[in-house]
């Protein structure tokens, strides 16, 4: 079997569940916010507005889309680098991201988080964590406290295909499986860990297979089509909810971009990356609303000038705000109000 | 009124009683529970608190500092017991990478108010992997508090406060002063974090240690008192932030300075001290700064070397007598 043919094995969506024209529009129109507004990231990233690492979510989104109308406001949500899309999905606004990236006081962390660290305790989204896999046992301690505090909400615990490597998983499964933790583990398989491809990095390739070592319920998903996501997420999301403890989702995916802004992604063949943009879910998601007439071409239209103009004002508002001082250098590193730093 | 308590009881007063007045405290790490700790600090506390509170954890460092990380993120306030610090070396990326950052990386949303604790340094012929001590490296890092306890009074007092800090503290304890006795009051108190002590008074030199060496800083202030020279010897308590103040307070009366410190030389606690003292003391200062600390090499197994290796009366009373120019 070749390498394309294996990544090819995606389990398609086979639910016959019917969603509403709203879960529909709802869906397009996140996918469509996010993919415009990570287009425009990579270009201000050309222009040396946003600086750093920078790891854009294009070819994800319907992780995002699936993860919206499955996982309820107070379920919370902890992820890596690559967050843009997921921090969006959640409710952060894109003018409070795009300020971020640009390092301005109106960001959502005001400036001081970058594209790796956003947060929004009123969202419920925990990061943004720079260190693969690091994320992995906060995830399970949020859960943790859930558990503690008698609450019926998850945490979804969200990782890539690198992150499924790190020792950190294997504690962290172990601990939530024996505990009966209320968290909902999502590997976004990429198929690449940097430059690193799956299959050279285990003799496993099928990541979901990780949970069988824990007897933890785990499965595989199609990642490029919200329905199935929300599909495995609502299954996994009642499990967790009923007290069984964690649920582990392996969802293929594909990023269409390099690893960072400054990967030019040359260890990819051409006809992989064709096949996936192929199931490009924002023009798939487009393509089925109006096939099934679901909504009119005008509703799209609405959508798709409703979301440049979004975007559009997100760039102004974090091209007009202002830089932090840098005065401020010693605020946020200590709550003691006194602490008295070494200068 | 107080009594004589063992440092780990003192230890576990204040977790039991911390854990009594906020239900958000629990204590979770490597044999804390049914075991009733590794050096019995825990003891009792599974039968007082239950297994939802006193939470034993399989061999994964890693794993539940990174648990207790985001207890504390999502409202808990986690006490994490490591066996030793040692092993907390596995857990260095949770401490120094999320627990120290969350705060200023979320600029401000989000606080990770944790205790990480657990013995720290030599406790015999441990050799080389189980006797380092952890001071200095965790007190580089910004965002984490750093305290080493010496006494139960101390122990106590500081851990009460650090349980109810706002901020991610690191406590280092001693496998070797578990069982040491001393006067802990009956009623509630608490210490200031931050705050050094002045545990003999002195007037001819200023001799300033932490944890264990603080017996080791006082056996030679005792004998060299017989030799007619008054140490006044500091207890630091915090290590981050360092209270530089009553240090230099003191070295202006005293004029001299010895450290005593285990934390190996390069980059240690004691080459901070150092630093403060020359910036702030100059010219209060009759003779160089000595340091005592542990040899700059790793620490072998047999007797001899751990002689060789650890500071011990003699040698702080050979840096006495070369700061007070006495033969």
């Amino acid at each position: 079997m070749t390498q394309l043919a294996n990544k090819s094995k995606v389990k398609k969506s086979t639910s016959k569940k019917k969603f509403d024209k709203e879960t529909y529009l709802k869906w397009y129109e996140m996918m469509l916010r996010i993919r415009r507004f990570e287009e425009r990231t990579l270009m201000a990233y050309g222009q040396q507005q946003v600086r750093g690492f920078c790891h854009v979510y294009i070819g994800q989104e319907a992780i995002a889309a699936g993860l919206i109308s499955a996982i309820r406001p107070e379920d919370a949500i902890v992820t890596a680098y690559r967050q843009h899309g997921l921090a969006i999905s959640r409710g952060i606004g894109t003018k409070e991201c795009m300020a971020e990236l640009y390092g301005k006081k109106t960001g959502v962390v005001k400036g001081k988080g970058g594209s790796m660290h956003f947060f929004s305790k009123e969202k419920r989204f925990f990061g943004g964590n720079g260190i693969v896999g690091a994320q992995i046992p906060i995830g399970t301690g949020i859960a943790f406290a859930e558990k503690y505090k008698g609450t019926d909400n998850l945490c979804v615990t969200m990782f890539g295909d690198g992150a499924a490597r790190q020792g950190a998983l294997y504690e962290s499964f172990n601990m939530a499986m024996t505990w009966k933790l209320p968290v909902l583990y999502i590997c976004e398989n990429n198929h690449y860990a940097m430059g690193t491809s799956v299959e050279r990095t285990s003799n496993v390739h099928d990541l979901y297979k990780i949970g069988h070592a824990f007897e933890m319920p785990s499965e595989a998903v199609d990642g490029m089509s919200p329905e199935s996501v929300h599909n495995a997420l609502e299954k996994a999301a009642a499990h967790i909810r009923s007290g069984k403890g964690p649920y582990y989702l392996e969802i293929k995916t594909y990023r269409y971009k390099g690893h960072s802004v400054s990967d030019p992604a040359k260890y990819r063949t051409k006809e992989e990356v064709k096949e996936y943009k192929d199931q490009d879910p924002v023009k798939m998601t487009e393509a089925k609303i109006l096939k099934d007439k679901i909504a009119t071409p005008e509703e799209i239209a609405t959508i798709k000038a409703a979301i440049k103009k979004e975007i559009e004002e997100a760039v102004k508002f974090a091209e007009e705000s202002p830089l932090p001082s840098g005065d401020d250098i010693y605020e946020d590193n200590y709550l003691q109000k006194d602490y008295p730093f070494l200068t | 009124m107080s009594r004589k308590i063992a440092l780990r009881d003192a230890i576990r007063e204040a977790m039991t009683e911390e854990m009594r007045r906020d239900e958000n405290v629990f204590l979770m790490g490597e044999e804390v529970a049914e075991y009733n700790g590794a050096y019995k600090v825990s003891k009792g506390m599974l039968d007082e608190f239950g297994p939802q509170r006193v939470i034993d954890t399989p061999i994964s460092e890693l794993g539940f500092a990174g648990i207790g990380v985001g207890a504390a993120m999502n409202g808990l306030k986690p006490i994490i017991e490591f066996m030793t610090w040692n092993f907390a070396v596995l857990a260095f990326d949770q401490i120094v990478n999320n627990a120290a950052k969350t705060l200023s990386q979320s600029a401000g949303e989000f606080s990770c108010p944790i205790v990480f604790r657990g013995p720290s340094g030599s406790a015999g012929q441990l050799a080389q992997q189980h006797s380092q001590t952890f001071e200095a490296w965790i007190a580089n890092c910004p965002g984490l508090k750093v305290i080493s306890v010496s006494d139960p009074y101390g122990a106590k007092g500081l851990m009460k406060a650090a349980i109810r800090d706002p901020d991610p503290i690191c406590i280092m304890e001693s496998e070797v002063c578990y069982g040491d006795m001393g006067e802990v009051p009956e009623e509630e108190y608490l210490l200031k974090i931050g705050e050094a002590a002045v545990m003999r008074e002195g007037t001819d030199v200023t001799i300033v240690s932490f944890n264990k060496m603080m017996k080791v800083a006082f056996a030679a202030a005792t004998e060299l008192a017989k030799e007619g020279i008054q140490a006044e010897v500091i207890d630091l308590r915090t290590i981050r932030p360092l209270d530089h103040e009553t240090i230099v307070k003191s070295v202006k009366k005293t004029n001299r300075l010895v450290i005593v410190d285990e934390s190996w030389p390069f980059a240690g606690v004691s080459s901070e001290i150092t630093y403060v003292v020359q910036k702030y003391a100059f010219d209060h200062l009759d003779a160089p700064i000595i340091r005592v600390n542990a040899a700059d090499t790793s620490l072998p197994y047999s007797a001899p070397y751990v002689d060789a290796y650890l500071p011990n009366a003699k040698k702080v009373i050979d840096a006495v007598k070369q700061v007070t120019y006495v033969k």
